[in-house]
Order: structure tokens, then sequence, then C-alpha cells
């Protein structure tokens, strides 16, 4: 029997989903002998309850949500958190300094009575959560590394160093040397420096390494003239639900 | 006498989430109802405070298909209320990552989202045994789009390198000239996914209704010109909101909206009525094989309308890289000075036009944002030709019945998550 992999959407923009079909030709033929794809609501009609391997993307930001979610990880033997709204809150999170009335307020004015909002937050507020796949968006080749690492009963190897390992070895300029701010001494890597390589700073998708070392980025900041309002307003971007970096 | 009760609950191959619900009696419909209940993420309110560098990068996340378009509509609202006009070169970057999104988003609708309906089966995956080729096609022309958006902007989710004021990294020629030659190949591909739709049958459906677009005269716009409606004539994008009068209803956290009629539509369909002149030579010639001629008021024909733009975004891009090339790539400085104002940028997202329209204070921070979304500007137009397609269909099978009023949603190709990310701003 294959196993049964699912694909669940929660508050996002679906942009992970979308780029998991982002593949060469061979690579879905590949995956789909490998795997039984059971339950994915952008590209499928069919849904069946029986899986094995939850993939969720998005954040939890409706009470609604909440029962969804624990009975898709009543149902699921291993819940993966698929891109940054899902593994860190995100985006999304950005709504939390506001309160969920003004929020309200600020779009929908004189109707905000018709809808439900609660701040927003990461999938393992709510549920136990085996695995992350990082990023926003993921590359697809870290989702089928993690994808294979579970069939073969591994644990995915993700890094726990900061990006600016590997934009050292993308030979970039670093971003402070350019005169402006970027994550990178505290930001977990994988992502290949996809963004300084582009010609932009980090911006933190990856949510922070374990034990980040917060003095040394307020050091660089220092020797580069930079205040910690300055890079917090950055870091509020992906990272309001982490609360760090004070 | 029967009763009809047809109630999907998150309409499948769409992005986001939509509900059908009708109830019928007697042959008499007691309800029907196109609901949109996406969860909503609150953009607005979010991009309030940022510095003007970091909105494009955050508006773009809300839509993962359309991210270009928001992303550029972001940059264009800002950098008309920053006062900075961009450089030829910058635009025709930017007209090349706008295509690579057009076609990827229009192949990923026609062929994996859309094609299944007409082929009887509830997804691409089954395909891949029974239509390999059409498959395999597919995705080559997937991964075509994606390389084109990652030579201009490192990728096509989530693009990076174009920001205010232009490409903070410039393509490499070499890559151009290859993905050149690729497009050229493309063309191959899709006259074959034009003999497929041939073979199809569009259900025969008609309602006459008010169709918008962005209307540029010197060619078939996809982020410049003025607004362009079937009814009205040609109205500038800062009457955007006399066109739009948004409206709020109770079953969606998106926005309505409506024009001269009841509603109207945008997307390729609107596009090609108002613009059809000004198609490539290929394209014209795909419309004229798949008998899409202008005006057409059939909603289904959304998808050929989609496969017609295909053929245009890749002739197009072949003319853009040429232009480039010739032309040679220079840095550009792209020094900017902030200043507070007003702007509104308006581009043809692949569902349809897109308006950003942006206030920043003396110190480039954004105070005030208002975003109207393609499929909020469909969401009204879906429910009005279910009201007039279901008494013609209503003697039919329930499920037919069910399928049938599902592919009428999958036409519009509903964007669902954007539109409801994004709706109106009223401050206190």
């Amino acid at each position: 029997m294959k196993p049964k992999v699912a694909f669940f959407d929660f508050t996002s923009c679906e942009g992970c989903q979308l780029d998991a079909l982002n593949l060469e030709a061979e690579e879905l033929i590949d995956l789909l002998n490998t795997v039984g794809i059971v339950n994915f609501r952008e590209v499928m009609t069919e849904r069946e309850d029986n899986y094995d391997i939850a993939f969720i993307e998005g954040s939890i930001s409706r009470e609604s949500e909440i029962p969804r979610l624990q009975k898709i990880r009543s149902q699921a033997k291993i819940v993966v958190a698929l891109g940054a709204c899902a593994c860190i809150g995100g985006v999304n999170c950005l709504k939390n300094h506001l309160s969920m009335e003004e929020a309200l307020e600020i779009v929908y004015g004189n109707d905000a009575k018709y809808y439900d909002t609660i701040p927003a937050r990461p999938i393992n507020a709510v549920v136990t959560t085996d695995y992350y796949v990082r990023g926003c968006p993921p590359t697809t080749t870290e989702l089928l590394g993690v994808i294979k690492a579970l069939l073969l009963g591994k644990k995915p190897d993700i890094p726990n160093y900061p990006v600016c390992v590997e934009c050292k070895m993308a030979d970039n300029v670093c971003v402070f040397e350019r005169g402006m701010t970027c994550l990178g001494p505290v930001i977990r890597a994988g992502c290949n420096a996809i963004c300084i390589n582009n010609g932009r700073h980090c911006w933190g998708c990856r949510g922070l390494v374990d034990d980040p070392n917060v003095d040394s980025e307020k050091d660089i900041l220092q020797k580069y003239g930079l205040t910690v309002a300055q890079v917090v307003e950055k870091f509020k971007i992906y990272n309001t639900y982490a609360e760090v970096a004070k | 006498m029967k009763q009809i009760n047809v109630n999907v609950h998150q309409i499948t191959r769409v992005e986001g989430h939509g509900n059908i619900v009708l109830n019928a009696k007697n042959g008499r419909i007691e309800e029907l109802r196109w609901e949109a209940p996406e969860s909503p993420r609150f953009f607005e309110a979010m991009l309030r405070g940022r510095y003007y560098q970091d909105v494009p990068y955050i508006a773009s996340r809300i839509c993962g298909i359309c991210s270009i378009a928001h992303s550029t509509a972001s940059i264009q609202a800002t950098e008309a209320a920053l006062g900075i006009q961009p450089s030829a070169q910058t635009l025709l970057l930017r007209k090349l990552l706008y295509n690579a999104e057009m076609l990827e988003s229009h192949v990923l609708h026609v062929l994996f989202l859309a094609a299944p309906d007409f082929l009887g089966v509830g997804s691409v995956f089954p395909l891949v045994e029974t239509h390999r080729d059409v498959v395999l096609m597919a995705l080559r022309l997937k991964r075509l789009a994606y390389n084109l958006a990652e030579i201009l902007a490192g990728r096509k989710t989530h693009p990076l390198s174009c920001v205010v004021g232009g490409f903070v990294k410039l393509p490499n020629v070499n890559e151009l000239e290859t993905i050149r030659e690729r497009l050229g190949h493309a063309l191959v591909d899709l006259d074959t996914v034009v003999e497929l739709f041939k073979t199809l049958k569009v259900p025969d459906f008609i309602r006459e209704t008010e169709y918008i677009a962005l209307k540029d005269p010197k060619e078939y716009a996809f982020i410049t010109g003025e607004i362009a409606s079937t009814d009205a004539g040609t109205i500038p994008l800062s009457d955007y909101l006399e066109v739009t009068n948004e409206f709020c209803v109770p079953h969606s956290t998106a926005k309505y909206t409506k024009n001269k009629r009841d509603s109207y539509m945008v997307g390729a369909l609107a596009r090609f009525n108002i613009n059809h002149n000004q198609l490539l030579p290929r394209a014209k010639q795909a419309a004229k094989e798949l008998e899409l001629v202008a005006p057409c008021h059939n909603p289904f024909m959304i998808t050929v309308a989609q496969l017609v733009e295909t053929f245009h975004v890749v002739e197009g891009s072949i003319n853009l890289i040429d232009q480039i090339l010739d032309r040679g790539l220079k840095e550009e400085n792209n020094r900017i000075r902030v200043r507070a104002g007003r702007g509104i940028g308006a581009v043809e997202a692949p569902r349809g036009i897109l308006f950003h329209d942006y206030t920043y204070d003396e110190n480039g921070v954004l105070t005030k944002a208002n975003c109207i979304i393609p499929t909020n500007q469909n969401h009204n137009n879906i429910q009005k030709d279910m009201e007039a397609l279901v008494p013609t269909i209503l003697n039919r099978p329930e499920n037919e019945i069910k399928h049938t009023l599902e592919m009428l949603v999958r036409a519009y190709d509903p964007c669902i998550s954007c539109s409801t990310h994004l709706l109106s701003i009223t401050i206190k």
C-alpha cells in the first residue's frame, strides 16, 4: 500500500501548495508512483479522510479553524507544517499588533459584525506538529526531501545554522556592507540565501535558529550604525508570533 | 415533483474556499447562492505602518498564484504615490516578468483545473495515465513560466528582484537567449492544446453583462492603460471607486461590486471582448480556430479566452526578449526620494483587473491601503450567471446540475483566497 498524503490549507495565500506542483515531469510521476495523494482541494475533486501524512499550509486565524485542525491531527499519523504561515505564523500575524476589533473595523467598516477572527498563530500553537517545511514559499527541493525522508522513516534534515553561512558560500556581498539591514545572522538556513542572491536582504521567513545569538546580532547592528528598532520592524514581518529580539 | 438540493461545500480545483447552495422544489428555486467564506486576512490593516520598500513584498503574499500581479500593482501604486517614473528598461523587464505569471496561471487553470471537467475526471492525477502527453506538456509549460520568472526575479511565487523603482538584479543575457528558444517551442505545445480543446464541448449558455478591463491604445493591456467598460467607455484610474462600488453581503467575507448593471465581469473574456484587436497574430489565429469571437457572452468561454491569451504572452515574451537584447541591459541607479502622497496601481491579474490604492506619509510609511481584487468583482457576476443558468437546467439530474454549476464557477478561475484577503478600507 502506498502511504496516503493529504494537503490542507488554512489562512494563507496557497502559494506553498501551488509550488508543490512545480515539479519536473519525472519528479511528479515518481511522486505519484510512491505516494497516494488523497486530499488536495486546490487541484482535485476527490476527498478522503483516511491519510498517513497531512501537510498543513496556513496559520490559524479563526475559531472555526481550530476544531478542523484538531480533527486532521487525530486522523493523521504525521503532521507537517508547510510554509512560513503554518511553521511560525508568518505575515498573517502582522494583524496581531492591532486589536481584532480594530482590524475588522479597518477592513470591513460597519460590516465588521459579520466576521470572526482571532490573533493569527502557527499550527503548533494548536496541535502537536511533527515536522516543518520552512520558507515563504518553501523550495520544492526541500519539500521533496522531507517527503523522501518520511517515506524512509528518517527524520528530515533541516539546518540549524543561520542564513549567513549559506550566504557566504553563495559569495554574496554582505547586505550590511551594502547599507541595508538583514536578518541573516539569526534566521535558520536551508534557503541557500535566495533573497540575498537576488538583490534583497533576509526577511526571516524560515524563523529563528534554535538559540539565536541575539547579542551578536546587536553587535552587528552597532558596527553598522543601525538601531534595534530598525531590525525589529523587519523582524515583525514574519516573526511577530515569536516575540523575541527584544 | 422532484426536489433538488445541491450543496457544494468548498468547491475543489479553485484557489480558496467557495460554496454553492441550491435548493429547488417543484421547479421553483428557493435558494441559490454563491458563497465566499474564506478566512479574512486583513492585508489592508497589515500594510499600515510599513515602510514603502517592504509594502510590495508583503502585498505579494496576498496571493500565491498571482503574487507577481499583486507585487506589480503594489510597486506601481507606490511609484505613483512617490512620483517615480520607471525607466524604459524597467518597463520591458516588468512586462516580461508579468507574462511569466500570466502564462503559468493560465496553464494551471486551463490544463490542471478546468480540463479534468471536460475529460470526466476529478483531477489532473489520473490524466498522468490516460493523457500523459498533455500532462507532460502542461508541466513543461508551467516549468517554462517558472524559469522565466526565476531569471527575472529569482522565483515566480513571491518574486524578489522587482522593487519600487526598478530591478535590484538584472537577468543574464545567456539565460534570456536560452529561454527565448524554449518560448518558441512552447508555441508548438500550445497548438496541441488548441487541437485538444477543439474536441471538447463547452456548455452553451449566454448572458450578456458589462465587461471591464484595462485598455492601452499601444498594446493589449496587462500593466498599463486606463479602465475600459463595454457599457461606460474609458474611465481614468483615479475614478476606479466609481466603477467598483463595493458592498458587503452577509454570507461572504469577500465584498461584491457592481457598476452600470447588476454585476460586471473581469478577466480573460472581458479583456478579449475589449482588446481583441490588439492580440498578437498567433493569438488571433488561435481565437479563430477555437471559435472565440468578440463580443462573446458565454462565461464558460473564459477558459478558452485564457488559452488564446497564453499564445499572446508567449509571442509577446519573445518580442520583449528581442527588444531587451537589442538595447542591451545596463545597471540603473534607482535613487528614490520619499514624499507624502497617494497613488493608484492597476494591473490585469490573470483573473482580471486589480487595483491597489496607497497613501504614504512624508517618511514613506503607508497610512492607508485599499485593494480591489478581480475575483471580488466577479462574485456578483457568478451569482447572476447562476440565477440565469439554473432555470434552464433544472430538469436535469441533480448531479449534472451540480457539475454544471461547479464548471461555471471554475470557468471564472476564482481566486477566492485573494479576493477576501483584501477588502476596502474605512478608517474611523
